[in-house]
C-alpha cells in the first residue's frame, strides 16, 4: 500500500509502524514516530496498524537553537 | 541558579545550530562552559544523520533542552514535544509556537495553550515568549516555572530592543527564573541582560556565526558573569550632572 513517509509517497508492505521502520531500513535508536499528527510511542509501534494514505513522520535529533 | 529543581552553574544556554562543523560546535560548547544546550527534531532519512548528531551531543556531557522550533500551532508543538521527550529522555522542553513568519514572534495564545497541555503531561516547559507581563502570568498559571522572554527577533542579533519591558518582568516576577532567549548579538547585549537582573541568557547565532565561535563562546560566558556580578553588586544610579569623584577638600590654592 502507499503511505506518506516524511511527506514522500512510499510503497510499503508493512502492516504496522515497527514493521515499516524495518522495511525502510531505519536502524537508529534515536527515532520518534507520529502517525497522522499523533505521537506514537516506541512501545506502541508494533500494535499501531498502517492504512493506505496514512502520514507517517519519522524524526531524529538535529541541531537546534 | 535552579531550573525545575536542577542546580545549574552556568548562566549561558547555547544553541547547537549553524556552526561551521560539528568539531567547532564541540569546541564552542566547551569554551562557553555552558551546561545546557538546545537541540531539535527533524525528519530523518535512512542515512541515520540524526543518530550521528545525537552521539556527538551525548559525548559533550551537558544537559539537553529540546525545542519545538518551527511549530506554528499548539498541536504541532505538543506532538513535537512528545516525540522529543522519547528521543532525548528529558521532560524539559523549550516551547516555541511561532506566530509570524517574518519576525518569528511567538503566538502567545497557542503558547499558553500548549504549555498547559504539556505541563499536565509532566513536561517542564521553558516557554519562548514575548516580554508581556500578562502572558507571563498566564504561562505561570499554565504550569511553567521558567519564562524565556525575547530580546529581539530570533537570529537578528539586534540585542535588547525593549530593556524597560525586561526590567518590568524582573520586578513583576521576582522569584521566577527569567532567561532572555533570542536576539543577542554581542557580548555587551548578554551583559546588559544580566545587569537587568535576568537569570540567564540563551543564544545561538551570535556564537555560531562569529568568526571564531569558540572564542565568542568564551566571551559570552565572561560577559554574562560580569553582568550578573554587576546586578548582584547593585549598580549606582545615573546622574544628570557631573559629580567629582576626587575629593575637593584639601585642594591646593595656586593663585
Amino acid at each position: 500500500m502507499r503511505i506518506l513517509v516524511n511527506g514522500e509517497a512510499t510503497e510499503v508492505n508493512a502492516a504496522n509502524i515497527a514493521a515499516a521502520l524495518d522495511e525502510l531500513s531505519y536502524e537508529g535508536e534515536a527515532l520518534a514516530t507520529a502517525l497522522n499528527g499523533q505521537f506514537v510511542a516506541r512501545e506502541l509501534r508494533q500494535e499501531t496498524a498502517l492504512q493506505a494514505g496514512d502520514q507517517l513522520e519519522i524524526l531524529a535529533p538535529m541541531q537546534g537553537g | 541558579m535552579q531550573l525545575y529543581g536542577e542546580e545549574i552553574g552556568s548562566r549561558l544556554l547555547l544553541g547547537t545550530a549553524q556552526y561551521p562543523s560539528p568539531q567547532i560546535l564541540a569546541e564552542a560548547v566547551k569554551a562557553s562552559g555552558t551546561e545546557i544546550i538546545t537541540v531539535s527534531l527533524r525528519r530523518e532519512g535512512v542515512d541515520g544523520a540524526g543518530t550521528g548528531f545525537w552521539q556527538l551531543i551525548k559525548e559533550l556531557g551537558v544537559k539537553v533542552l529540546p525545542n519545538t522550533a518551527g511549530c506554528h500551532t499548539a498541536k504541532e508543538a505538543v506532538t513535537t514535544a512528545q516525540m522529543a521527550r522519547e528521543v532525548f529522555g528529558t521532560n524539559w522542553i523549550k516551547l516555541e509556537v511561532i506566530g509570524h513568519s517574518d519576525n518569528l514572534q511567538p503566538d502567545v495564545f497557542g503558547l499558553v495553550e500548549a504549555a498547559r497541555v504539556l505541563s499536565d503531561e509532566g513536561f517542564q516547559v521553558f516557554p519562548y515568549t514575548t516580554d508581556d507581563l500578562v502572558v507571563g502570568e498566564k504561562l505561570l498559571e499554565a504550569g511553567c516555572e521558567v519564562l524565556m522572554p525575547w530580546g529581539a527577533p530570533i537570529g537578528s542579533g539586534q540585542g535588547l530592543r525593549n530593556p524597560d519591558a525586561l526590567r518590568a518582568m524582573r520586578a513583576h516576577f521576582p522569584n521566577v527564573p527569567l532567561i532572555v532567549d533570542a536576539g543577542i548579538g554581542r557580548p555587551s547585549d548578554a551583559c546588559m541582560a544580566m545587569e537587568l537582573g535576568m537569570d540567564a541568557v540563551l543564544l545561538n547565532t551570535a556564537v555560531a556565526k562569529a568568526g571564531d565561535p569558540a572564542l565568542m563562546g568564551a566571551a559570552m560566558a565572561q560577559a554574562i558573569k560580569a553582568g550578573r556580578q554587576g546586578f548582584a553588586a547593585q549598580m549606582m544610579e545615573r546622574r544628570d550632572m557631573a559629580v567629582p569623584s576626587t575629593p575637593i577638600l584639601g585642594m591646593a590654592v595656586f593663585d
